[in-house]
């Protein structure tokens, strides 16, 4: 008790403290967001703030066909010297207007009278300068409304334009006639958001396709376990470049040969439906079910080869597919009429399919000669004496730091084109050795090294640093490589997609349940058979919901991305904003607000049914 | 023959989970663990397969030393030895039609399983093996949709996919009532008689070891105890093994 009451005086100090230091905190905070409420008191940021909101409050959706009844009545300012004048009885079987007096002096105020027009109607009553009735010119702010028997009267104040001739006071009443029908800008809005959602979705499907298999080796539980020997690592990072020079180098020649048949739609059909049954009798018999005893050598061998002319034969089909596709196509889009988009779509395809297919063989490639030489120096380092291994791994390391660094060394010079290949090229391969060569000798011959966590990190600090820019930013760089359009804005959302997803899935793989992942790794299952039947089923629920998630992000994010010409809603609305057009600019707000809100229910019910 | 010779396990934090422990298995032998929670029994049984990997010692089955073996060789080794756990470990998820086939994945070509497809011997195989543990009628149901004694039935069916030599089970009654229990301890003894699977299975009821095992190894703070034939157990080893103050029950 007496305790507390001696610490009680130090408290409150720092309690005072702390609320001075809070206080100055926030008096920088208002210095720095001039937060000033002045100009709010101004009579004439109210009168626009009112004006504003009443235009975003009418959105400018729908409108009538309208009928005007135009009625003009001589009226002369300054009464003319010869006395008052005689103005012609007016045509009373239709709408007509009475002034009295009918003459009057500047300023002066006429009193005018409506008799049989449209009831319950409203329009200006203005003066018509000059003594053409026809005249467009028209003078006056006033606004009259007539009755339920089509009557009005008004009290007209002159303006000050005499004249000797006779002038006009000019009645244009509108009637809405018909039903009420849509705006040109609630269709260009419509033309628009369909664009809008279009994007999010294409964004979205092509992010989540590749931030599955990312997901996977950001994930700390499935990446933690893998562990090689020196060499083995060693090995398959020398395997990535090799495989992919080589690989591309193989589909391009694949490619040569598939030209010369490119055009011919029957060849086109005959290998898209025959190879593959080609691949799938080779696959069955290169790449058997179960096999309980080890095959010989030969037939190792023999397989392997199958599997090579079979991996040949279908990038031949992949190519035959894409100018199967091209081709069609080509034809739909001239003789389909309004599904011209349908063979559009098949060309895109096509055109798609044939720029990733060398990229995709020099990937593939890439992995298997990795995955394949890093099985060569697992067996090194387990079948030789940790003499001979040592000796493997300083040569291996010393290569593959020298390999890597060089390739890095490369870009920079590409980058920043230093022109200097002692820095970009022989400098870094030195230090790559080297790098290599002291790994090589710190670690134990047969030891193996985390290069699941290595992996794992390298993974993480990308993802993390890409996520940290902004779409809106990609989207500036992607309307550069592929020009404004939604075509730009996909590409940014699309990556911008991967890098998010990616890391909110990993969270998921990191947090499933162990047992099952236990389970099926008792049963002699490899690690691609474990994240199969183990991860996969386990993370589907959380997949889907976080891929609704990120769709409705999208959704939003692609509403704005047309400020920097990524296509979509943005651009109409920025557009309709700085034209100071808010009741237009209110119906895209209206439609954002209406797609987000329907996007949300949507993801909220398939989720209830999936999850 | 399994021989388990000066096994230790060290983990992380520095505790001993196993300190040197040795004893042999026969084939066919019917061998219970048992020793209090937290005696190393769970980190035996994953030795031998290496779910988790010896600090030292050897593993010697058939002659061959598991903690040597390459991945490659780790694969052909597990997929011989069933595992049975304590809360099953089904991908709760997944059809039990699937979680059984799982047990055919260390003989599965990696490639087909890209693409989920089982030859058709195998599922002919899952329905037997589900029929012989009485469920085939829950074939096409999801595993979460079980009971915890059709679970764990379907864990054993799991297990007898891989044509087994050897099955370890974990504590595979803990979580399941008595009638349960003596069911699935009866498949396990089936297994054992008519397919001749030697089976080491961790237990907490003397009663389960008396009724069951051939012969039983007792762990206590990670140092084999008690080896010997379950009637041996008698009061005084009954305090060796679980401590002076414990009571026997059941």
């Amino acid at each position: 008790m007496n305790n507390k009451k001696q610490a009680s005086p130090w408290k409150s100090i720092q309690l005072g403290l702390a609320i001075l230091i809070g206080l100055f905190v926030f008096a920088y905070g208002f210095q720095v967001t001039k937060v000033d409420l002045e100009d709010l008191r101004s009579e004439r940021r109210q009168e626009s703030l009112v004006r504003v909101i009443r235009a975003l409050a009418r959105p400018d959706l729908f409108e009538y066909d309208q009928e005007t009844e135009i009625v003009n009545a001589p009226v002369y300012v300054t009464c003319p010297a010869s006395g008052s004048p005689t103005i012609p009885e007016p045509d009373k079987s239709g709408p007509y207007l009475v002034v009295t007096p009918a003459c009057a002096n500047a300023g002066e105020i006429v009193h005018v009278e409506g008799f049989n027009f449209a009831p319950n109607t409203t329009g200006p009553l203005r003066f018509i300068p000059g003594g053409d009735p026809t005249n467009i010119v028209e003078l006056g702010r006033d606004n009259v409304e007539t009755d339920a028997s089509g009557h009005f009267a008004f009290d007209f104040t002159l303006p000050k334009r005499p004249s000797e001739e006779v002038q006009f006071i000019r009645a244009t009443l509108r009637k809405n006639v018909g039903t009420p029908h849509f705006t040109r800008s609630a269709f260009d809005t419509w033309g628009k958001i369909v664009e809008t959602v279009f994007l999010a979705l294409l964004a979205t499907v092509f992010g989540t396709f590749l931030a599955i298999p990312l997901s996977f080796i950001a994930a700390r539980n499935l990446m933690k376990p893998v562990k090689s020997p020196l060499a083995s690592i060693a090995l398959s990072v020398l395997g990535w470049p090799i495989g992919i020079v080589l690989g591309y180098l193989i589909v391009r020649w694949v490619e040569k040969l598939s030209t010369p048949f490119a055009e011919n739609i029957p060849v086109n059909i005959i290998s898209v439906i025959l190879v593959p049954i080609l691949i799938w009798f080779g696959l069955r018999w290169a790449l058997p079910q179960e096999e309980t005893s080890k095959p010989s050598t030969s037939l190792q061998l023999a397989r392997f080869g199958t599997l090579f002319v079979i991996l040949l034969l279908g990038f031949y089909s992949l190519f035959q597919l894409a100018s199967l596709s091209k081709n069609l196509g080509l034809l739909g889009a001239r003789s389909l009429g309004s599904l011209a988009f349908l063979g559009n779509f098949f060309f895109q395809l096509g055109d798609i399919v044939s720029i990733i297919t060398p990229a995709l063989g020099g990937l593939a490639a890439g992995g298997a000669l990795s995955s394949f030489m890093g099985r060569i120096g697992q067996r090194l380092s387990e079948r030789n004496s940790p003499e001979t291994v040592k000796l493997f791994n300083i040569l291996f390391a010393v290569l593959a730091g020298a390999v890597t660094f060089g390739l890095i060394g490369q870009l920079v010079e590409w980058l920043y084109q230093i022109g200097n290949p002692i820095y970009t090229l022989w400098g870094p391969i030195l230090i790559g050795a080297l790098l290599g060569l002291i790994i090589a000798v710190v670690t134990k011959a047969r030891d193996t090294l985390p290069i699941g966590m290595i992996i794992y990190f390298i993974t993480r600090t990308f993802l993390n640093g890409l996520r940290s820019i902004e779409a809106l930013v990609m989207a500036i760089v992607f309307v550069i490589a592929v020009g404004i359009g939604p075509f730009a804005g996909v590409m940014a959302l699309g990556l911008h997609t991967i890098v998010s997803l990616a890391k909110l899935y990993s969270e998921q793989v990191e947090s499933i349940m162990a047992g099952p992942l236990e389970a099926i790794q008792a049963t002699g299952a490899n690690r691609l058979q474990t994240i199969i039947y183990a991860v996969v089923p386990q993370i589907i629920p959380p997949y889907i919901s976080y891929t609704m998630y990120r769709w409705d992000i999208n959704v939003r994010m692609s509403t704005i991305i047309g400020f920097v010409g990524g296509g979509g809603i943005g651009f109409l609305l920025q557009q309709n904003i700085n034209l100071l057009n808010y009741r237009a600019a209110s119906v895209q707000m209206l439609a954002i607000a209406i797609v987000v809100a329907s996007m949300d229910y949507i993801s909220s019910v398939l989720r209830e049914k999936y999850v | 023959m399994l021989q388990i010779k000066n096994l230790t396990k060290i983990y992380d934090g520095g505790v001993k989970a196993l300190d040197n422990v040795s004893f042999d298995v026969p084939d066919r032998q019917f061998l219970a663990v048992i020793g209090l929670s937290g005696s190393g029994k769970s980190t035996l049984l994953r030795c031998i397969n290496r779910l988790i990997e010896p600090t030292s010692g050897q593993i010697l089955w058939n002659g061959e030393d598991i903690t040597k073996a390459s991945p490659e060789e780790m694969r052909r080794i597990r997929r011989k030895i069933g595992m049975v756990f304590q809360h099953f470990n089904l991908v709760h998820r997944s059809k039990v039609l699937t979680n059984v086939l799982a047990g055919r994945l260390g003989y599965i070509n990696p490639a087909w399983s890209l693409i989920n497809r089982f030859p058709k011997e195998d599922i002919q195989k899952a329905l037997q093996k589900l029929e012989r543990v009485g469920i085939a009628d829950k074939a096409n149901h999801r595993a979460d949709e079980l009971s915890g004694g059709q679970q764990q039935r379907v864990g054993i069916a799991r297990a007898l996919m891989q044509d087994p030599e050897m099955i370890l089970a974990d504590e595979p009654v803990a979580s399941l009532d008595p009638v349960l229990a003596h069911s699935i301890m009866k498949h396990l003894e089936d297994i054992n008689d008519k397919d001749g699977v030697t089976v080491l299975c961790s237990l907490h009821f003397l009663d389960l070891v008396h009724r069951y095992a051939d012969r039983v190894v007792a762990l206590n703070a990670g140092k084999l105890v008690f080896e010997g034939l379950p009637k041996e157990i008698d009061d005084q080893k009954f305090k060796d093994i679980y401590g002076r103050d414990a009571e026997r029950v059941g």
